[in-house]
């Protein structure tokens, strides 16, 4: 039914997934405050369009950021824009930043209301800027605009669209239950991707352990006679649902070291942004909500819920029966990619798909196991699915030589913590990549800045010498002026001969 | 007369043409001196600047360990580029600190142009009489303006951890 698993590595992991899988998705409560970062994916600032004190209906646009990955923000909620409040944002460093208030007012009154229209009267530019509009992100937590991805001049050949419902990470199963409980929407989520990509060809992958997704998504097919759609599906594998991992199982395409997909004519999409696609296409409505997963043994009820975007953990983790019992982490994301959160009080993002509510059962303090020193045992090494040497790199990054990380492919590294799980040592080897990763991203900074700084130098010193060299200019000529001026006083004739 | 000046113009150009026909081009090992220099601008090694700095240690004039915010880092560098050993920094030029950025107290300043004229890399802003700003992204953190501000309103400021230059923290070394 499906090809082997032929990547190298990855790990069999314990799923968790029945914590949550059984149970419909249901509409969270709207909460009295919602909370947007006003910075972007890459940490630049988002504009607000909005002042305090303005009354905002839902779907409004309220923020943006520039540039050619720039996004919009629309309000959740009808209420009152605050003061922009200094605050935790959820972001892994734990740092603060400006953040857009809204106070809500329970009415949930909507703004203009887009009619729906029939995509196939649509030109594919027409969709890409529906898409922008409704401020699409890629919802499976990387947030990359999808309107760019989508824009016929940034996709070169591409022939085949690949549908993400590989939901490999423990824990996490809301497209799980999106693909169980919205197929026929989903398909035409894809049919407008297909439409704005000029393509036919869609692959879905999906997991071998979401028996009811499969079904599910196969009937709609039947039914809704869009043959072109095909369904693989890949064995539950940790990190199966990588966008180059499965790209690879799926079409036996290598996506070049730091390239993309298109570059090998793919273009990958999530479950949960097609699902957005579709109903801001079809639908006529703007990017608000989102599916989360909130589970883990330290939550009373783990399920799956629309949420607000900007609904703060702490509401929705009322709304889930609340806490139960001690907690040892809040994670954002799953347990192998999610990062820990300080506290509660942040808000959920359009990249939040899980909110994994984590007792002393489910993660150990790192400081509990004991960290040895390598044996080169090369567990690490087999377990790597993308054929890195983790020893190696590890070795060169505690020993401060960040550049020789990026020899033995230190970018290339997703960052999926197997080599971690696996290592009999208990050395946090991706802690050593991203503090490698960071320490390089600064140093290509820096030198930016230093041929930055050089060039503004050297164009003064220039300016500087043209400067002096006028200058003398002006003073010669004062001078000859002057000398003229005296020889010129006491007899015309003489100015004659200098003629001459 | 006329045909001294012809003739002097004459060798005027010979001469012109000869300078741009045989103009040596930077010497190369400056070049690569420089470019392991951090481009502040900051003059503390006692040169008027990153590149006349890179001539003197590539005439033999100057020692490799007078850059202080290269700091060792930027020593061990220079070391491996001209094939000497690493030194400590010479700490007369002043020591390794933490990079700043010239901030401009705005209601403080009476627009007198000084900073402007004393940064090597205009990354000031203003006119005669107008309020003086510091572009933040271009300031390279040398100090140079602070000194010559009548009205002392010019703070060389800690850059604040943001989320765009936030860096994961390496994990604490166990050591046995
Ligand atoms: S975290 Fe990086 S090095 Fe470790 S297994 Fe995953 S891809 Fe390989
Ligand atoms: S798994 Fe751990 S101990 Fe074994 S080679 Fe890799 S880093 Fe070393
Ligand atoms: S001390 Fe300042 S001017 Fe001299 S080389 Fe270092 S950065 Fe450049
Ligand atoms: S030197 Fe001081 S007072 Fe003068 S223009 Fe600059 S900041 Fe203003």
């Amino acid at each position: 039914m499906f090809k082997r698993w032929n990547l190298k590595g990855g790990l069999d992991l314990e799923g968790h997934k029945d914590l949550s899988r059984q149970y419909s998705i249901i509409n969270a409560a709207i909460p009295d405050q919602l909370i947007y970062p006003l910075v972007d994916r890459s940490g630049n600032a988002m504009t607000v369009l909005v002042k305090t004190g303005d009354r905002v209906l839902k779907g409004q646009v309220i923020a943006g950021s520039k540039g050619v990955q720039g996004t919009l923000l629309h309000a959740a909620s009808s209420g009152l824009v605050k003061e922009n409040e200094w605050r935790m944002i959820a972001h892994p460093s734990g740092l603060k930043s400006w953040c857009l208030i809204i106070a809500t007012d329970g009415l949930d009154e909507p703004g203009p209301v887009y009619e729906p229209v029939d995509y196939t009267q649509l030109s594919a530019a027409d969709i890409c800027e529906k898409v922008h509009q409704a401020g699409i992100v890629g919802l499976g937590g990387a947030s990359f605009p999808t309107a760019v991805k989508i824009t016929p001049n940034n996709v070169r050949a591409v022939d085949t669209l690949i549908i993400n419902g590989a939901e490999c990470e423990p824990y996490i199963t809301c497209d799980d239950r999106l693909m169980q409980q919205y197929p026929s929407e989903i398909l035409l989520g894809i049919q407008v991707l297909l439409r704005a990509l000029a393509i036919e060809s869609c692959v879905i992958g999906i997991e071998e352990d979401m028996p009811e997704a499969i079904e599910a998504i196969q009937q709609a097919i039947e039914c809704s006679g869009f043959k072109q759609i095909q369904v693989k599906v890949v064995p539950a594998v940790y990190p199966v649902g990588g966008e180059r991992q499965l790209i690879y199982l799926l079409t036996g395409r290598e996506t070049p070291s730091q390239g993309l997909p298109v570059d090998v004519g793919v273009v990958c999409q999530n479950v949960g942004t097609v699902m957005a696609v579709y109903q801001a296409i079809v639908k006529g409505q703007v990017l608000i909500e989102r599916v989360v997963t909130v589970t883990g043994l330290g939550i009373k009820k783990p399920q799956n819920r629309w949420v607000r975007i900007g609904t703060p953990i702490k509401d929705l983790v009322s709304q889930c029966g609340g806490y139960n019992g001690p907690i040892e982490r809040l994670i954002m994301g799953g347990l192998m990619m999610g990062f820990s959160l300080p506290d509660d009080g942040v808000g959920i993002t359009k990249a939040t798909n899980c909110i994994l509510v984590a007792t002393s059962k489910e993660v150990t303090k790192s400081s509990e196991a004991e960290i040895q020193p390598c044996i080169r045992c090369g567990e690490c090494a087999s377990a790597c699915p993308v054929n890195l040497l983790p020893q190696q790199i590890y070795w060169h990054s505690q020993g401060g030589a960040h550049q020789k990380c990026q020899s033995f492919g230190l970018f290339d590294c997703i960052e999926c913590g197997c080599c971690d799980v696996v290592c009999p040592s208990h050395i946090p080897l991706v802690q050593y990549f991203r503090a490698s990763k960071s320490k390089l991203f600064l140093k290509r900074r820096e030198d930016e800045a230093a041929t930055l700084a050089k060039q503004r130098f050297e164009n003064r010193d220039t300016r500087k010498v043209q400067e002096k060299v006028e200058r003398e200019q002006r003073i010669r000529l004062k001078k000859l002026a002057l000398v003229k001026l005296q020889k010129g006083r006491p007899s015309a004739p003489a100015k004659m001969q200098d003629k001459s | 007369m006329l045909w001294i000046c012809l003739l002097f113009a004459f060798l005027g150009v010979i001469l012109g043409y000869a300078a741009f026909r045989f103009k040596v081009e930077g010497d190369p090992l400056v070049v690569e001196i420089e470019a392991l220099l951090p481009q502040t601008q900051c003059g503390q090694c006692g040169f008027p600047g990153c590149k006349p700095y890179a001539e003197a240690i590539a005439q033999g004039n100057a020692d490799i360990n007078q850059c202080p915010p290269g700091g060792e880092v930027g020593v061990k560098a220079l070391a491996d580029l001209l094939g000497l050993d690493a030194k400590p920094l010479d700490e007369s030029f002043g020591i390794e600190k933490e990079k700043k950025v010239a901030v401009i107290v705005e209601v403080d300043c009476i627009g007198c142009t000084l900073c402007i004229q004393a940064c090597p890399v205009d990354a000031i802003l203003g006119a005669a009489k107008y309020m003086h700003t510091v572009i933040a992204s271009e300031c390279t953190g040398c100090d140079l303006c602070v000194e010559p501000c009548p009205v002392d309103c010019i703070v060389m400021t800690a850059i604040n951890p943001s989320v765009l230059n936030w860096q994961w923290p390496e994990p604490i070394q166990n050591r046995h």
